[in-house]
C-alpha cells in the first residue's frame, strides 16, 4: 500500500455560464428529446457529442496529481486559475465533470471560518454544531471542548449567544474549532486569512504542528506567497484550469514569481479604460538627462473630474513619487483636456535625480474620488545610468535618489 | 510531474480508498451509511432548530398548538356551524384538531424537504456533509411539534371520554406511530423530488406555495370520507394523504371507513415517492451548487 492520501486523475470541471430562463429550459428539453429519440442534438456544437450548455467554460481541465500523506500542499495561481474549484471538488461540494478523485481518509474543508454558526446559539453550542458539520463526532468534541475554548481565548463569553460577539471573537471561535479538527485531510482556503494576524498565525502554527506530528495532509490556497511558503512543503501552480507545475513549494513560488514578472517595455499600445476614457498608447523615449513620456488617450464623456497621474516605482515595488498632469495644467488647458476626442500629453522626466538602477512607471488615470479608470496593465520600465564622473566609486552606498546638488568651495 | 501517465490497473497493489469521487455515481447508492455516521449532526440540527425557533418569543413552544387551535376554531365555525358538514358524530374539536394536526405535519415535512437546497445553499457551498441530514432533522423536529400537539389532543380526548361523547378509542390506536411515519415518508419523499427538480428551475416552488392550500381541501380534513359522492372517490385514491388521515380517525375515534385498497395504494405510493425522492435528491446534491 502506498502512502498516497489523494489521487486526482484527469480531473475536469465545466461550469455553465449565462442566465437560466425559458431559453435554457427549451434547449434542455430539445436536447433531451433528441437524445431520447437517438437523433443528433440540435444544440450541440460541431465536434461535441452533446449540447453542453449555451455558454460554458472549463474551470479545470485534465488535472492529474498525487498528494502524499503528510504533505502540506500549497495551491498557487491567479484569480480564476481553478484553485477554488479544485478545493470544492476535493471537498465534495461539487461533483467533477470528468475524471475522478480518490481519497484516503476523512476530509474537512475550511473554506470559511465558522461555517454553520447560528447566531442565536451560544459559543459552546456553536462549537458542537460547527465541529459536527466539519465531520467530528460529539464524543470527540466532548474530549477537546475545553482545549478549544482555551485556544479561542473567549472563556468568559462562551455561554453567550454568538450574535453578541464582536467579529474578532466570532473568527477566533471559528479558528479554534478549525485548528482542532481530527480529520486526516484538511482543506483551507485563504478566506481563513481574515481576523487578527496574531491569532491567525497561532492557528496556522497549530495546524502545522498537527500536520507534522500526526502526518496530516493539508491543502492550502492563498495569494500570499509568504503564508504559503511558511505552511507548505509542496506546491502546485494552476493556470487557466491546467496544472502548470508540481514540485517543492520553494520551486513553485520562485517559478510563479518569475513567470509573473512584468515584461520590460518602453512602449505600450492597446486599449485600456472604461466607457469614459480609453488609453491607446504610452511610450518612453530617452533623451539627454531624462526621458520623454508620451500618452495618447480618448475621452468619451466630457468634463468629468479626471485625474491624470503617473506613479514611479523602483524595482522593489517601492513607490517613489507621483506626478499629476491635471494638477500642473492651467484651467484652460485642463478644460481642453477634458473635452471629447483624442488627446496626447507629454511629460519630461528629469532622471538625474534618480540613483542608477531599474525603475518602472504606471499610469493612474481616475475620476476624482469615484473610481480608477485603468488597471495596472500599463507599465513602462526604464533604466537610469550614472553618467557622472565619480572620483571615488562607492558601491555600498545604495540610495534611491542621487541629486546633482551644487557644492561650492568657500575657502 | 509525479504521475506520468495512466498506470496499468494491475501493477499497483489494491488501494483502499475511503472515497472515490466521480462524475456519475451509481443511481441506487444512497450513502445511507454516511448519514448514520453523521447522526450526531442530525441531533444537533434538531436541537438547534428547536431552541432557536422560538427564541425571543413570549409564548415559545406554545406556538406549536396555537396554530392548529385557531384553524380548528375557524373550521368549526365555517364547516361545522355554517356549512353543517357532518363529522360522523365526533365532537368538532376532536375532528378538526386531529385532521389539522396531521395535515400540518405532512405539509411541514413536504415543504421543509423541498426547500432543503435553497435554504441551505450557503452552508452547502462551503462544506460537505451528507445533505440528507437536513431533511431528516426537519422530519424529526416536525415530529417534536406533532408530539406537543398530540399531547394537547390527548387532554381534549380525556375530557370527551369523561363527558361520554360518542368518540371511542380502538386498540388500533397503537398504530399511531406507524401513521406518523407513513405521513413523514410521503411528505418527505415528495418534497425531496421537488427539491431536486427546483434546483435549476424554480417555477415549481411558485406552484407549491399556493397549491398546497388547495390540496388540503382535496384531503378529508374538514369533512369525512363518507360524505364524498361516489363519482369523486377516485380523487382520494389519487391523493395519497387521504388514507392515513382518515385512518387516524377510524382508529382513534371509532368513526368513518377507509377502503383497504386505498390504504394499500397510499402505502405503495408513499414508498415509491420516498425511494424516488431519495434517488433524485442524491443526484441533485452533486451539482446543485453549480446552478443554485
Amino acid at each position: 500500500m502506498s502512502n498516497i492520501a489523494i489521487r486526482i486523475e484527469h480531473l475536469s470541471k465545466r461550469y455553465e455560464l449565462g442566465v437560466i430562463n425559458t431559453g435554457t429550459f427549451f434547449r434542455d428539453i430539445q436536447s433531451k428529446m433528441a437524445r431520447f429519440q437517438g437523433k443528433p442534438d440540435p444544440n450541440k456544437k460541431i465536434g461535441h457529442e452533446y449540447y453542453d450548455g449555451a455558454d460554458s467554460f472549463w474551470a479545470l481541465k485534465d488535472v492529474s496529481l498525487d498528494i502524499e500523506q503528510g504533505d502540506r500542499l500549497g495551491i498557487i495561481g491567479k484569480n480564476g486559475a481553478g484553485k477554488s474549484t479544485l478545493l470544492k471538488l476535493i471537498s465534495r461540494i461539487s461533483a467533477p465533470t470528468e475524471g475522478c478523485i480518490k481519497i484516503k481518509g476523512r476530509v474537512a474543508s475550511l473554506l470559511e471560518v465558522g461555517t454553520g454558526f447560528h447566531k442565536e446559539l451560544t459559543g459552546r453550542e456553536n462549537i458542537y454544531l460547527n465541529g459536527s458539520i466539519l465531520g467530528m463526532k460529539k464524543k470527540n468534541i466532548d474530549k477537546i471542548i475545553d482545549e478549544i475554548i482555551d485556544f479561542s481565548g473567549i472563556e468568559k463569553h462562551i455561554d453567550t449567544p454568538v450574535k453578541r460577539y464582536s467579529s474578532g471573537m466570532y473568527v477566533r471561535l471559528g479558528f479554534a474549532v478549525a485548528a482542532h479538527l481530527d480529520s486526516e485531510i484538511l482543506i483551507a482556503d485563504e478566506v481563513l486569512a481574515v481576523g487578527d494576524i496574531k491569532f491567525q498565525q497561532k492557528a496556522i502554527g497549530k495546524m502545522n504542528s498537527i500536520s507534522t506530528e500526526q502526518g496530516r495532509t493539508i491543502l492550502f490556497v492563498s495569494h500570499n506567497m509568504q503564508a504559503v511558503q511558511a505552511l507548505c512543503n509542496k506546491g502546485i501552480i494552476l493556470e487557466k484550469g491546467k496544472l502548470m507545475k508540481n514540485g517543492s513549494i520553494d520551486e513553485c513560488v520562485s517559478f510563479y514569481a518569475s513567470a509573473n514578472n512584468i515584461e520590460k517595455t518602453t512602449h505600450w499600445t492597446g486599449s485600456n479604460g472604461d466607457s469614459n476614457l480609453k488609453v491607446y498608447d504610452a511610450k518612453i523615449d530617452p533623451i539627454t538627462n531624462g526621458l520623454l513620456l508620451t500618452i495618447s488617450f480618448e475621452i468619451f464623456t466630457e468634463n468629468l473630474d479626471y485625474v491624470f497621474s503617473v506613479m514611479f516605482f523602483n524595482k522593489d515595488n517601492r513607490q517613489l513619487c507621483v506626478s499629476t498632469a491635471s494638477d500642473f495644467f492651467s484651467d484652460n488647458d485642463y478644460n481642453n483636456l477634458k473635452k471629447n476626442g483624442l488627446h496626447t500629453i507629454e511629460l519630461f522626466v528629469d532622471t538625474t535625480i534618480f540613483a542608477s538602477g531599474e525603475y518602472y512607471l504606471e499610469l493612474d488615470f481616475a475620476i476624482h474620488i469615484s473610481k480608477r479608470i485603468i488597471n495596472s496593465d500599463i507599465r513602462l520600465s526604464f533604466e537610469v545610468f550614472d553618467q557622472r564622473n565619480h572620483r571615488h566609486k562607492a558601491l555600498s552606498r545604495e540610495c534611491i535618489i542621487e541629486p546633482d546638488w551644487d557644492w561650492k568651495l568657500i575657502n | 510531474m509525479m504521475k506520468q501517465s495512466i498506470t496499468p490497473a494491475n501493477t499497483e497493489p489494491e488501494e483502499t480508498w475511503t472515497t472515490v469521487l466521480k462524475p456519475e455515481q451509481r443511481l441506487l447508492d444512497l450513502k445511507l451509511r454516511e448519514v448514520i455516521r453523521y447522526r450526531d449532526l442530525i441531533f444537533l440540527f434538531v436541537k438547534r432548530d428547536f431552541t432557536t425557533q422560538y427564541k425571543q418569543t413570549i409564548l415559545g413552544p406554545l406556538w406549536y398548538v396555537i396554530q392548529p387551535l385557531i384553524s380548528t376554531i375557524m373550521f368549526t365555525f365555517v364547516f361545522g356551524n355554517l356549512a353543517n358538514i357532518s363529522t360522523e358524530g365526533i365532537p368538532y374539536l376532536l375532528f378538526y384538531y386531529g385532521g389539522t394536526m396531521l395535515w400540518t405535519y405532512f405539509e411541514k415535512c413536504f415543504k421543509d424537504s423541498s426547500d432543503t437546497f435553497t435554504t441551505n445553499a450557503d452552508v452547502f457551498g462551503k462544506v460537505y456533509f451528507p445533505r440528507l441530514t437536513v431533511p431528516i432533522s426537519r422530519v424529526m423536529i416536525n415530529m417534536v411539534g406533532l408530539g406537543i400537539q398530540f399531547a394537547l389532543l390527548v387532554c381534549f380526548y380525556i375530557y370527551y371520554l369523561i363527558t361520554k361523547s360518542p368518540a371511542h378509542l380502538t386498540w388500533f390506536a397503537f398504530l399511531f406511530p406507524a401513521i406518523v411515519l407513513w405521513l413523514a415518508a410521503l411528505g418527505t419523499g415528495m418534497g425531496l423530488i421537488i427539491s431536486a427538480v427546483t434546483t435549476k428551475y424554480r417555477d415549481l416552488k411558485q406552484l407549491i406555495s399556493f397549491g398546497i392550500g388547495l390540496w388540503m381541501f382535496a384531503t378529508p380534513i374538514v369533512y369525512p370520507l363518507s360524505q364524498i359522492p361516489a363519482k369523486f372517490a377516485w380523487v382520494f385514491y389519487v391523493n395519497p394523504v387521504s388514507a392515513p388521515i382518515e385512518l387516524f380517525r377510524v382508529i382513534f375515534y371509532g368513526a368513518g371507513y377507509v377502503p383497504k385498497e386505498m390504504i394499500v395504494s397510499s402505502i405503495v405510493m408513499s414508498l415509491i415517492f420516498l425511494f424516488w425522492g431519495l434517488i433524485s435528491f442524491n443526484k441533485g446534491e452533486r451539482t446543485f451548487i453549480d446552478v443554485a
